[in-house]
């Protein structure tokens, strides 16, 4: 494997079923979207995971820093009433 | 269909077969060896496509030949003169560039020929088409795309793309030649005139060419013989690679 530090990284996201969300499944290389596609094609649906692919150039994504920790997330932690745990949810609704 | 229809059109899908078979062992070289890990996976999910289309059309072969061999002994049982590979698919892998070149120049006619065969007589010929024509359009596409890519690319790419064009630009008059057997075929409409082939081609090849700045390369030497057995030096070191441990364990399983 050379040096593939030259050609940008790209997240993949992968929509499995039709109403499903897409969701991460991981990261590549490629010189540009098209190629991302692509490559996103053979590396993460080969098994018949997904029926709709977008890539995004990872340096696009703004991410929270661990060191935000625990202002982000911490506060949410007592509050349980936020969480809709006071009503039953159907059997039949698998994805919510 | 007859006797003698059915062995002409044996040796066709034979020929394609062969085509699939020695193109996927050689895009299997590639494994653990291309320049990325996206394309180690892309090339030899190319490889088990071209397997897949090999076996389904071997066991066909199979049915018309009236032999009744298994894909193992198509694969595996015969010797260097009993292939019928075209000479492009057992060309050498080289560097990147040459088996992308070798990809556009072979997928494409691949694709041609799929394309034609959906409306094949032979209703397992088509169904075997129907499927492999969508695996053949990527095929295409992926080759089509690198291309242009390292056509257009660096200096040092397009360098690289020149030299395997012109290595392989040869090997590709044998895909449009006429035999007995392409005639036969043609009367018996199981098949299409190769030149009929050559329309699709040339100007999807020229299109990926000139996208690519690359130049269409003018060559008078045209090698031929794989359809007769007759192949290039190369070959018979892959098919010995490929047969060793079937042939030292026969029927050897894992």
């Amino acid at each position: 494997m050379t040096d593939d530090a030259r050609l940008p990284l790209w997240e993949v996201f992968v929509r499995s079923r039709r109403g499903l969300s897409h969701n991460h499944v991981g990261s590549l290389h490629a010189a540009d979207a098209e190629m991302a596609l692509r490559n996103a094609r053979d590396v993460f649906t080969r098994r018949m995971e997904g029926v709709s692919i977008w890539v995004v150039p990872s340096a696009a994504i703004t991410a929270s820093s661990p060191d935000e920790k625990d202002a982000f997330f911490d506060p949410a932690g007592d509050k349980a009433y936020r969480h809709p745990t006071f009503y039953s949810i159907p059997k039949e609704v698998q994805q919510l | 269909m007859t006797a003698v229809a059915a062995d002409v059109a044996a040796v066709a899908t034979l020929r394609m077969a062969d085509d699939c078979l020695v193109l996927s062992h050689r895009l299997a070289q590639w494994s653990s060896r291309a320049p990325s890990l996206e394309d180690d996976v892309a090339l030899t999910n190319i490889a088990l496509d071209e397997l897949g289309q090999a076996r389904a059309l071997y066991a066909r072969t199979a049915e018309l030949d009236g032999t009744g061999r298994s894909e193992d002994d198509y694969a595996f049982l015969r010797d260097e003169r009993e292939f019928v590979n075209c000479l492009l698919v057992e060309q050498e892998n080289g560097d990147f560039a040459t088996t992308i070149v070798r990809q556009l120049l072979f997928t494409t006619y691949q694709h041609a020929q799929w394309s034609k065969l959906l409306a094949s007589p032979d209703e397992q010929v088509a169904a075997i088409a129907a499927k492999a024509v969508k695996e053949a359009s990527y095929h295409r596409d992926h080759a089509a795309h690198w291309t242009v890519r390292l056509g257009d690319g660096t200096e040092e790419s397009h360098r690289r793309m020149e030299t395997a064009l012109q290595a392989l630009w040869p090997f590709t008059g044998e895909l449009f030649e006429r035999d007995d057997v392409t005639d036969g075929l043609v009367v018996m409409g199981v098949a299409v005139d190769p030149e009929r082939l050559r329309a699709g081609w040339d100007p999807f090849v020229d299109g990926v060419l000139a996208e690519a700045t690359l130049a269409r390369p003018e060559t008078t030497w045209a090698p031929a013989g794989g359809r007769r057995g007759l192949h290039t030096e190369c070959f018979g070191y892959m098919l010995a690679e490929m047969q060793h441990l079937h042939r030292s364990y026969p029927g050897v399983a894992w």
